[in-house]
């Protein structure tokens, strides 16, 4: 049994604290030719609001299996806080409250049994801010799979998260420095070594460029199209030439005032393939946004 | 060519002149001098108390520094020492160590870490706020209240309650407010982006907390109690209350358990009680007694601070 699956058989078998939320997947169980069918989330009439605010109203799209969707619009749009609720992020945000639903291979992830936790592990995030753990590099990468109860090498789980975060070079010959010690773009790709440590199936990317220099974004942007084969990674940019560059499938989100409590709501204006996004939107302000006339 | 080479180097000569004229910032000065004088004033007074109890303390603790720590109260300056005092401000510390850090700690984790922003932990926030402001009288009239009454039974039968273990419960739950808001703070300290760090890798609130908030807030935790457990070892007001001696104490002032419940004294008390004596021996006596009491706080000042650098440095 390669390590690999024994990784994955073993939280199969006693992690999941739901059974309802077990979902078949390895990256072998389905061939790579009819992978553009396999729905991740489904977004139904999704709305959010912070207390009495509504942040975004009435979302609904699709994120297919290993693919990279990305969010675009003006800032205040809502990418952010949709983004959160796909791993039940803002759970932590107590005035955070969800209407609507967000089916994960069929299970709503606000369904009350659904357990966030397990939601989260199987649901990677990497933040706008590189926020790596104050202690090593080593201990960065073992702390999820620790605590997932995942038995077996850390050295093979930290050489390969990694090496897949195209990080193992430069770090190799010091792991047990702390991890406070890397560059800014180091620090985001141990960030996003230690998401995939966990091997979850999709990864949250929340502006994971918008701290680095465009070398390290370079990096990043190659690393997502080399993991997307394996993962399904939905990415949230303030970059437009990023989404062009790295997203299969690209949503464009804008901000419409309410005039008489003067707040932002977020909506959906498009989703479509990034290609049609950006040479042949279908609404008008999409085209603006995208061509850099508004926003 | 010749009049815009000439304006240009008007315009530099211009441009030198602004850059090189020296301005006084004459309000800048009078601050930065008004802060100063700040500084040296504190500096000043803390300094100036230190060599009165020092000079004033000189004679006992160049001569007979080791009688005088080991030494029981005594009616004679000569011959009287402060082992029984330091015996029960050594309790006290135990019991604010014990009691006061573990049930404060864990509150401040419970309100920061666990508690929804409700009313009523808005509410809680303030009422704890409030207690760290109550005199420390009101906190012994408490503990006399209950441990000494109240709970006698427990606290010293045979000492009618006026035990070091009154004592310590007492001061315990005078520095409890104080070892929570400074707990808290530190907790606020930690970054959202540490806590959102661990949820996001699948970590329960538990696996966060106790592997990244409590380790990063640690050093700053442990600052706060151990300033709040100076605090209790210099207090005397509510030992008063419970029943400190201020006069002879009986045999057995030992370190053992059954002596918690004898009657007690500490070092506020025998400083309290020394300065009231008329003999002149026991002014010197009093002021050596200060200086060993500013000794015991700054050793536990002494051990937080290591202790706090050695857990930084892990970050």
């Amino acid at each position: 049994m390669s390590p690999e699956a024994r990784v994955k058989s073993n939280r199969d078998s006693s992690r999941v604290a739901n059974p309802r939320l077990e979902i078949k997947r390895s990256p072998s169980d389905v061939p790579l030719t009819d992978v553009e069918d396999v729905e991740v989330f489904g977004v139904q009439d999704l709305s959010v609001y912070y207390g009495s605010f509504r942040a975004i109203r009435n979302v609904n799209m699709t994120v297919n299996q290993r693919q990279i969707t990305s969010f675009i619009g003006p800032s205040g749009c809502g990418k952010t806080t949709l983004l959160r609720c796909f791993n039940r992020m803002n759970d932590l945000v107590e005035i955070a409250r969800v209407d609507g639903k967000i089916m994960y291979h069929g299970v709503d992830l606000y369904h009350p049994e659904v357990n966030a936790v397990e939601v989260r592990r199987r649901i990677g995030m990497v933040f706008q801010k590189p926020n790596p753990f104050p202690k090593s590099i080593y201990d960065n990468i073992t702390f999820g799979p620790k605590i997932a109860g995942i038995k077996g090498s850390m050295e093979e789980i930290v050489e390969r998260s990694l090496r897949r975060a195209a990080l193992w070079d430069e770090v190799k010959d010091r792991l047990k420095d702390s991890a406070m010690g890397l560059s800014g773009g180091q620090q985001q790709r141990l960030c996003i070594a230690r998401a995939l440590a966990v091997d979850p199936e999709v990864i949250l990317m929340d502006e994971p460029c918008s701290a680095l220099d465009p070398i390290a974004t370079g990096r990043i942007e190659d690393l997502m199209e080399e993991i997307k084969s394996e993962y399904t990674i939905v990415i949230v940019t303030h970059n437009m030439q990023q989404a062009a560059r790295v997203s299969d499938m690209c949503a464009f989100f804008t901000a419409e005032v309410n005039e008489t409590s003067d707040t932002r709501t977020g909506i959906l204006v498009e989703f479509d393939k990034t290609e049609k996004m950006f040479s042949n939107p279908s609404d008008e302000r999409t085209e603006n946004y995208v061509t850099g006339r508004f926003g | 060519m010749g009049t815009s080479s000439k304006a240009l180097t008007n315009s530099s000569e211009f441009v030198r002149d602004r850059l090189r004229g020296r301005r006084f910032d004459t309000t800048g000065f009078l601050f930065r001098v008004l802060l100063l004088g700040t500084l040296f004033i504190t500096l000043l007074l803390l300094t100036t108390l230190i060599f009165d109890v020092v000079s004033g303390g000189w004679s006992v603790l160049s001569t007979r520094l080791g009688s005088f720590l080991t030494g029981k109260l005594s009616i004679s300056a000569t011959t009287a020492g402060i082992s029984q005092g330091l015996r029960g401000t050594f309790f006290i510390g135990l019991f604010v160590v014990l009691i006061a850090f573990p049930l404060g700690v864990g509150a401040a984790i419970y309100l920061e870490e666990y508690a929804s922003r409700s009313r009523l932990s808005r509410i809680i926030d303030v009422n704890i706020r409030n207690l760290a402001g109550v005199p420390s009288v009101v906190y012994g009239l408490l503990g006399f209240a209950i441990f000494v009454k109240a709970l006698r039974f427990i606290t010293g039968p045979q000492s009618n309650g006026a035990t070091v273990i009154s004592a310590g419960l007492t001061l315990a739950i005078l520095v409890l407010p104080i070892v929570i808001i400074t707990s808290a703070e530190a907790l606020r300290a930690v970054p959202d982006s540490l806590r959102e760090a661990g949820f996001g890798v699948g970590a329960t609130r538990w696996e966060v907390v106790r592997s990244h908030v409590l380790p990063y807030a640690g050093p700053g935790i442990l600052t706060g109690t151990v300033l709040s457990l100076a605090r209790a070892l210099g207090e005397a007001a509510p030992l008063i209350l419970v029943g400190a001696t201020t006069g002879f104490l009986s045999e057995g002032a030992g370190y053992s358990l059954s002596s918690l419940q004898e009657r007690f004294t500490a070092m506020p008390i025998v400083i309290y009680t020394w300065a009231g004596r008329p003999q002149e021996g026991f002014r010197s006596a009093t002021s050596a007694a200060i200086v060993v009491l500013l000794v015991v706080v700054l050793l536990a000042n002494t051990v937080a601070i290591l202790l706090r650098n050695k857990y930084e440095k892990r970050r």
